[in-house]
């Protein structure tokens, strides 16, 4: 297999955009993405596209088709790709694989999600889709409250507090406050998070990552032709693993297996610890999955991560910086965009393009979730590519 | 949802969610609840057989339900649990006619037959298993 490597990013802003379309979010992240590779839509030999559930969220299927149409770029083949909140790192890891066995120089690989269009209550529903829906979905479950499951268990099982979870996302939101793409650009406290209203107890408002439209984009090439590019940064590894689909199957509700088989797989192939990763962007969906994905991913012990948090190891240049776009919380979680803007903000922290937020990075990981973790996609970025 | 309005869609699951019906795999002896297709232990060698369960066992974690999905508006707050049966696996459902403080980790509950939702005023009235409190000697607490 070849080496790949990104060389272009662009996304829309992360927020309610009553004014915009699914269809113009994907095109305008598109775009950006060409822009900053600057390169020709036609150079583009392939499109690969996240999307979880526009088919419910707006009644459209047939995106792979809809987004090269409205692009100009009809003729290429597309594809779409869905595993929930993880489609986005589907559709990148499909790009990356087509480029790694040959068959292309150049794809895009983009996401995208529309969610405001509906009310709340069918939000909800929607995203129930994304769980076991003849045994999780029929009986009134949520996503907050198969989190919320979670993090009751987390909090028995190692005494994690409440207060150690909500600062999870008083992290996230100092970050987005430096972020202008992120939904929710301003700090929160501690106490702003305990006195959310419960939404699935014992998780609050705060502790959820809000519904969010938005799209993001990357350019992927081929190690000869990245190698013409400005400032290329390596995909060094790259893991995707299952878990059971439905929560009450899985053998335990505190620890997301796939995530650990993704994770050994991608520091293996990167050749790298976990002590080595300089900056992160985690799946915060809610707040107790960022703290379950620190000690997946290796930051930190099994049980410990309450600790972790609260001793300040995963603020901007600590340990390891963790969410510096401001994480789902608090830049936003337009679900198939999501993938995809957590490995731009990876790129552009080893790029160095981070402005305010910018923190010392060789090496940055993406870790993205689908459902309650059936699926699990990581990725690890280096700014220099790795011998193989 | 138009989904939900499907009648076979349910039918289907009458028996297994109406009884607690199950299976076991007679090669390796893990239970199933709901029933699996092949064993996920065995495969194409596992031989499952039908099991109804006892409908005993504890709560393995919990939330409240606050912010509903469509159809379960009116129902909101509700209790959800992740039920550990005495057969070994764990199922999903509501604990129901029990006090919140009796509502705990570890504690034990048995199945009650219980309507889960309506839908809508012409729709399918919908039935399955909810769980509630007991004591050691699974009896019903006052
Ligand atoms: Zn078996």
């Amino acid at each position: 297999m070849r080496n790949v490597a990104v060389v272009g990013i662009g996304e829309t802003a992360f927020g309610e955009h009553w004014e915009k379309s699914l269809r113009a979010l994907a095109v305008e992240a598109g775009i950006a993405a060409i822009r900053d590779a600057n390169i020709e839509g036609a150079d583009i030999e392939a499109m690969y596209i996240g999307n979880m559930s526009a088919g419910k969220f707006i009644g459209q299927e047939h995106l792979a088709a809809l987004a090269v149409d409205q692009a100009g770029l009809v003729g290429i083949p597309s594809s779409r790709l869905e595993a929930a909140c993880a489609s986005g790192s589907l559709a990148f890891r499909q790009a990356c694989l087509a480029v790694a066995s040959g068959e292309y120089d150049i794809v895009i690989a983009a996401g995208a999600e529309k969610m405001t269009d509906l009310q709340t209550e069918d939000v909800t529903t929607t995203l129930m889709g994304a769980g076991d829906q003849e045994w999780e979905g029929w009986l009134g479950m949520t996503f907050p409250g198969l989190y919320a499951l979670m993090a009751r268990r987390h909090m028995y099982e190692y005494n994690t507090t409440r207060e150690q979870m909500a600062l999870f996302s008083v992290n996230g939101h100092k970050n987005a406050a430096l972020n202008p793409k992120a939904q929710f650009p301003f700090e929160i406290t501690v106490e702003d998070v305990l006195n959310s209203p419960l939404v699935a107890d014992p998780l609050r408002l705060l502790d959820c990552s809000p519904v969010s439209d938005g799209a993001a984009a990357v350019i992927i090439a081929s190690e000869d032709v990245a190698k013409r590019f400005e400032n290329p940064i390596w995909l060094i590894g790259s893991g995707q693993a299952t878990d059971n689909l439905a929560l009450h199957d899985r053998k335990s509700l505190t620890s997301l297996r796939a995530t650990k088989i993704a994770a050994k797989r991608a520091y293996e192939q990167a050749g790298i610890a976990p002590e080595k990763i300089d900056v992160a962007e985690v799946h915060d969906c809610f707040s107790i999955n960022g703290l379950v994905a620190l000690e997946d991913l290796g930051f930190c012990e099994r049980g410990k991560s309450g600790k972790f948090v609260e001793d300040g190891n995963i603020e901007r240049g600590a340990a390891v910086s963790i969410n510096t776009s401001g994480g789902l919380k608090a830049k936003g979680h337009p679900v198939g965009a999501t993938g995809i803007s957590q490995i731009i903000e990876i790129v552009k922290q080893l790029r160095g393009e981070c402005g305010k937020r910018q923190v010392p990075a060789e090496f940055g990981l993406t870790h993205n979730v689908g459902g309650t973790g059936a699926t699990v996609v990581v990725n690890i970025f280096g700014k220099e590519l790795k011998e193989r | 949802m138009v989904h939900r309005s499907s009648v076979p869609m349910h039918w289907r699951l009458y028996e297994s969610r109406y009884n607690l019906v199950g299976n076991k795999c007679l090669v390796c002896g893990e239970f199933f609840y709901p029933s699996k297709i092949v064993c996920p232990n065995c495969r194409r060698r596992g031989i499952l057989k039908r099991v109804v369960f006892s409908g005993k066992g504890k709560i393995y974690s919990y939330t409240i339900i606050r912010n509903a999905p469509r159809g379960f508006e009116k129902y909101a707050p509700y209790v959800v649990a992740i039920i550990e049966l005495d057969e070994g696996p764990r199922v999903m459902g509501w604990i129901v006619d029990s006090k919140i403080s009796d509502i705990k980790i570890g504690q034990r509950v048995s199945v009650v037959f219980r309507k889960i939702y309506e839908d809508g005023k012409e729709g399918l009235i919908h039935y399955g298993f909810k769980f509630r409190v007991i004591d050691e000697n699974n009896q019903l607490r006052d």
